[in-house]
């Protein structure tokens, strides 16, 4: 019951905050604050509580699990459940959409209530997808969670340069999203009806679809359908339209959702669901699959390093580090997985530094244009240390989280594919050029305009210290992420059947 | 033989028909446009309490059937009618001719419509139509002074005068290969292979049928009109005689061989993938919202027609739960419309700038507004999601990929309008005044029932069960 609660809460603290406007200015932010922390106190709970030990036989792999019938006529049913994958990314959705209500507190001044309604809606449909397990319910709230994402953009956005206006962005992202997705339900479906076929059995549960006998050509056309819907969201490279100008675009709190959270619900769905119920397929696509994430890391970086608006520099450094997190998912290597799963979490901390850190900019210079910044250094206290220290994670320096994952994804991936590695290394060196550009750009240089500007107050620092020690604590001791998740990495490395053989001897090199 | 017993099968139909006239005395007797209403929702409620009554008679009347498939479309015809007068009375509250004909021409429609659901025989499917369709006429003209209505009226009935000749001559082909005009007897006299004769017969009357459902390439009438015409009349024409019209056509895909040819088929499929794109491509730009849903209920009707491609059991049910979806969902976007243009001043607010702003001035009718337009768009959580999900579910287990393609890039199509249409709602307000609802529409009967309506899109998108289960349960029996 309490997965349903983890869910039910941000939804019902949206209604409430939207009504709680009528109150006072103020209410719906402390509403919508009280709920996000309640969120993450309970995912921190379960997090101290669980046992996240590899399963012993015939012991469930879910930590917690919920079950109730919903749509009998398809054999649909409203199934939860949480392992420790889901659980460290329904708290990271608490962290980050804590400081989503905390980023937006001085910048959206109009219509506050129902933009917290919108925010928090997105952050419940993140929540249902990192634990809905029944499919059907998984696309509910896929698609869900992009009502609300629009609304942020379209309303609360930036217009950037002539012709492309927030409303625009917001359209691309959703139509982008919703076909793309439309495409996986018609995948889902096509395997519905097939396991319908082999057993007399209609059902969207995941663990009596994984095993469906799905007949070849077909088997590789559904992958593809689920595959496409996780590379528009994660994106990768050919699908990516949509994020530069979705994340330019948004307001603050929008970027640090999609930068943070709403990426990661791809790659969970690769995890989860793509590589599980397709596994040969999987493998064969492999080599494709770590062929775009290679043009994505490199893409993106050459891109970033072009970029005017600082907003859009970081979100093409969002492209360049999923596709690292993509290799290593394709890569069969459990290290390699693990990595990935830390750079995640490393990546929503950096990108989300990044994005509040641009947004706070902004509220101080009202410009996200470089060409108009430089020299910040000396105008502004505080913020551009914590910039350096952002762009430095972003960059993949030691004692960041950001380093032990992109590490942990090169060292795992490379004795099954050591080209991919040594071309993906190249973009390390293309993430320091961007880093550093934007550093040198926006504080260093001469000065644009003169004069002192205002300092970070409590809330602005407080978000920065915390985002930062968590960046260090998981660059320094990873080992409690390593093992909350190792229970699910290892049995998604061993679908490859190269891939156990692959986890022994990266095992041997540690 | 008509017996009493067959007679109580067609309860709801005489009772609506004796408060035709029962409306049309009173107003000879003395104009009063509450009572006229109150007697004609009055006779609509007393003529869906009898279903269940007419649901257990044992025999039908000839020419007509009392199965399944028309037992669902007498509940869903007769509950639009029941919105249909909700809002028509306060939107003809400000006009300034006769008010009370209205509901006379809406009852005889909705006879007409109760009357082609269940028919049985080519003589009452083609009276049944004649009868929904001429009072449609009317409505639709119903503020002759405004020159679009008059314009509507005018074109619907020239161009479904050529569509009831083509209907006709379809008819007239096929009797003459079979001797027989009852769907049964036509099954019979078809089950030898087919020869041209029958096979043009049939297109003939696909092409008449499809002329009222506004497929494309027969959907030219549906902009104008709908634009044109009075909202009211708009709803009913949308929600009413469409439903009526497919559960015809299904029918008769169901029953008579002939249509079930694979030529047909194609041809079915080459239909709805036009339709489907045709429908949501010629919206994109469309700055009339009234024009704007014209076009969507073209793309819908296009998704619709793969139950028809596909055919057999479950096709029945996607048609049944689609349809249901279809209705809330036009009924509540329409409906916002009515309210918007109530009372009646002239020409209706369908120009997209009325809205802007809504959600900001009236945030409840935005908020129904907003729900509509998501369930059009298929977004899940609302009715409309459900009917999507069932036709790519149908197309999906028929293997028929390209049906399922297209109806995937209609849907992203389509979502490029309507996410322009419900952002509308929600933009800043310019300075100027703009025809807005008045302030107390969520107390009146309309505005109740629009919430209600709006309630229930959300109900079936997040707990379907019961409308499936009723589907189901109704579509075992034909």
């Amino acid at each position: 019951m309490i997965l349903v609660w983890l869910i039910l809460i941000p939804f019902l603290g949206g209604l409430l905050s939207w009504q709680a406007e009528r109150w006072s200015e103020h209410a719906p932010r402390w509403i919508a604050l009280g709920t996000m922390l309640f969120v993450l106190v309970i995912s921190i709970f379960l997090w101290l509580t669980g046992d996240f030990s590899l399963p012993v036989d015939g012991n469930s792999q879910w930590l917690l699990e919920w079950r109730a019938p919903w749509i009998p006529r398809f054999g649909i049913e409203i199934h939860l459940a949480l392992d420790g994958l889901s659980l460290i990314l329904v708290a990271l959705t608490g962290f980050l959409g804590t400081l989503a209500v905390l980023c937006s507190w001085r910048e959206i001044v109009q219509r506050v209530g129902f933009f917290h309604l919108n925010l928090l809606f997105i952050l419940g449909g993140v929540v249902g997808v990192f634990l809905a397990l029944d499919l059907f319910l998984f696309f509910l709230f896929w698609e869900m969670m992009l009502v609300p994402m629009y609304f942020l953009i379209a309303l609360w956005g930036h217009s950037g340069s002539p012709g492309q206006t927030r409303i625009r962005a917001a359209t691309r992202f959703f139509i982008y999203t919703q076909a793309s997705g439309l495409l996986m339900l018609v995948a889902i479906l096509a395997l519905v009806f097939v396991h319908f076929s082999n057993t007399g059995e209609l059902s969207f549960s995941y663990d009596a679809l994984r095993g469906t006998d799905v007949p070849e050509p077909l088997a590789f056309w559904l992958m593809l359908g689920f595959f496409v819907a996780f590379a528009v969201k994660l994106p990768v490279v050919p699908f990516h339209g949509w994020l530069p100008d979705a994340h330019a675009q948004a307001p603050t709190a929008g970027s640090v959702d999609l930068a943070g959270i709403l990426l990661k619900t791809a790659a969970y769905g690769i995890i989860r669901f793509a590589l599980p119920l397709f596994p040969e397929q999987s493998e064969a696509f492999a080599p494709v699959a770590m062929t775009l994430g290679l043009v994505g890391i490199i893409y993106g970086a050459v891109l970033a390093c072009g970029q005017q608006d600082i907003k859009r520099l970081i979100a093409y450094t969002s492209i360049s580090h999923m596709g690292f997190v993509l290799i290593a998912l394709y890569s069969g290597s459990e290290l390699a997985i693990q990595g990935a799963i830390i750079l995640m979490v490393a990546h929503a901390f950096s990108s989300a530094g990044l994005f509040i850190l641009s947004g706070q900019l902004y509220e101080r210079i009202h410009s996200r244009d470089m060409r108009v910044m430089g020299g910040l250094w000396s105008r502004i206290p505080v913020l551009p240390g914590f910039t350096l220290c952002f762009v430095a994670a972003s960059l993949g320096m030691p004692i960041t989280a950001n380093f032990v994952g992109e590490f942990m994804i090169l060292f795992g991936t490379f004795p099954g594919a050591p080209v991919v590695v040594v071309i993906a290394s190249v973009g390390l060196v293309l993430a320091a050029i961007y880093s550093l550009l934007l550093m040198q750009r926006v504080h260093y240089g001469p000065e644009y305009r003169t004069g002192p500007l205002k300092g970070p107050d409590a809330r602005e620092y407080g978000m920065m210290l915390t985002l930062l020690a968590l960046t260090i604590a998981v660059g320094l001791y990873p080992q409690p992420l390593l093992d909350t998740t190792a229970a699910v990495s290892a049995p998604i490395a061993e679908l490859f059947t190269g891939g156990a053989d692959l986890a022994a001897r990266a095992g041997e090199v540690n | 033989m008509l017996t009493l017993e067959s007679l109580i099968a067609i309860l709801p139909l005489i009772i609506v028909a004796t408060t035709a006239v029962v409306v049309m005395l009173g107003i000879a007797w003395q104009r009063h446009h509450a009572v006229t209403a109150l007697v004609t929702a009055g006779g609509l409620v007393l003529a869906l309490l009898s279903v269940p009554v007419a649901s257990g008679a044992l025999s039908s009347p000839p020419l007509m059937t009392m199965d399944g498939l028309a037992i669902m479309g007498s509940v869903l015809v007769l509950l639009c009618a029941l919105v249909t007068v909700a809002l028509s009375h306060h939107y003809l509250t400000g006009y300034i001719g006769p008010r009370e004909e209205f509901y006379l021409l809406l009852l005889c429609a909705v006879t007409g419509a109760l009357g082609l659901v269940a028919s049985d025989h080519l003589a009452t499917l083609f009276i049944s139509l004649e009868l929904l369709s001429m009072p449609l006429y009317g409505m639709l003209a119903y503020s002759f002074r405004a020159e679009r209505s008059l314009e509507a009226g005018i074109k619907y009935l020239v161009l479904s005068a050529a569509a009831t000749a083509f209907l006709l001559f379809g008819m007239a082909l096929i009797y003459a290969r079979t001797g027989r005009m009852d769907l049964a007897g036509l099954a019979a006299g078809l089950a030898a292979t087919p020869d041209p004769w029958t096979l043009a017969g049939a297109v003939l009357m696909v092409v008449g049928l499809g002329f009222k459902l506004s497929i494309v390439p027969f959907h030219l009438w549906t902009p104008d009109v709908y634009q044109g015409g009075p909202a009211p009349a708009t709803i009913f024409l949308a929600t009413v005689s469409k439903l009526a019209v497919f559960l015809v056509l299904l029918r008769l895909i169901m029953v008579a061989p002939i249509f079930d040819s694979e030529w047909l088929r194609s041809l079915f499929t080459m239909l709805a993938l036009i339709t489907m794109l045709g429908g949501n491509l010629l919206a994109l730009f469309q700055p009339n919202l009234k024009r704007l849903l014209g076009y969507s209920s073209i793309a819908h009707f296009g998704y619709l027609l793969v139950a028809i491609v596909v055919g057999g059991q479950l096709a029945v049910e996607t048609t049944g739960v689609y349809l249901i979806t279809y209705l809330v969902t036009t009924l509540a976007a329409f409906g916002v419309v009515t309210m918007v243009s109530s009372p009646f001043g002239g020409e209706d607010a369908a120009g997209l700038h009325h809205y802007r702003g809504l959600f900001w001035r009236r945030p409840w009718l935005a908020a129904v507004m907003t729900v509509s337009f998501l369930s059009l768009a298929g977004i899940p959580l609302t009715a409309g999601f459900i009917g999507k999900f069932y036709v790519i579910a149908l197309g999906v287990s028929d293997a028929r990929w390209w049906l399922v393609g297209s109806i995937v890039a209609g849907s992203a199509i389509g979502l490029f309008y309507y996410l322009r249409v419900m952002v509308t709602l929600y933009m800043p307000e310019p300075g100027m005044r703009r025809r807005d609802a008045v302030h107390d529409w969520g107390s009146r009967v309309g505005g109740l029932t629009l919430m209600v309506v709006a309630v229930l899109i959300l109900v079936i998108g997040v707990y379907p069960g019961p409308v499936i289960d009723w589907v189901v349960g109704l579509s075992g029996v034909s």
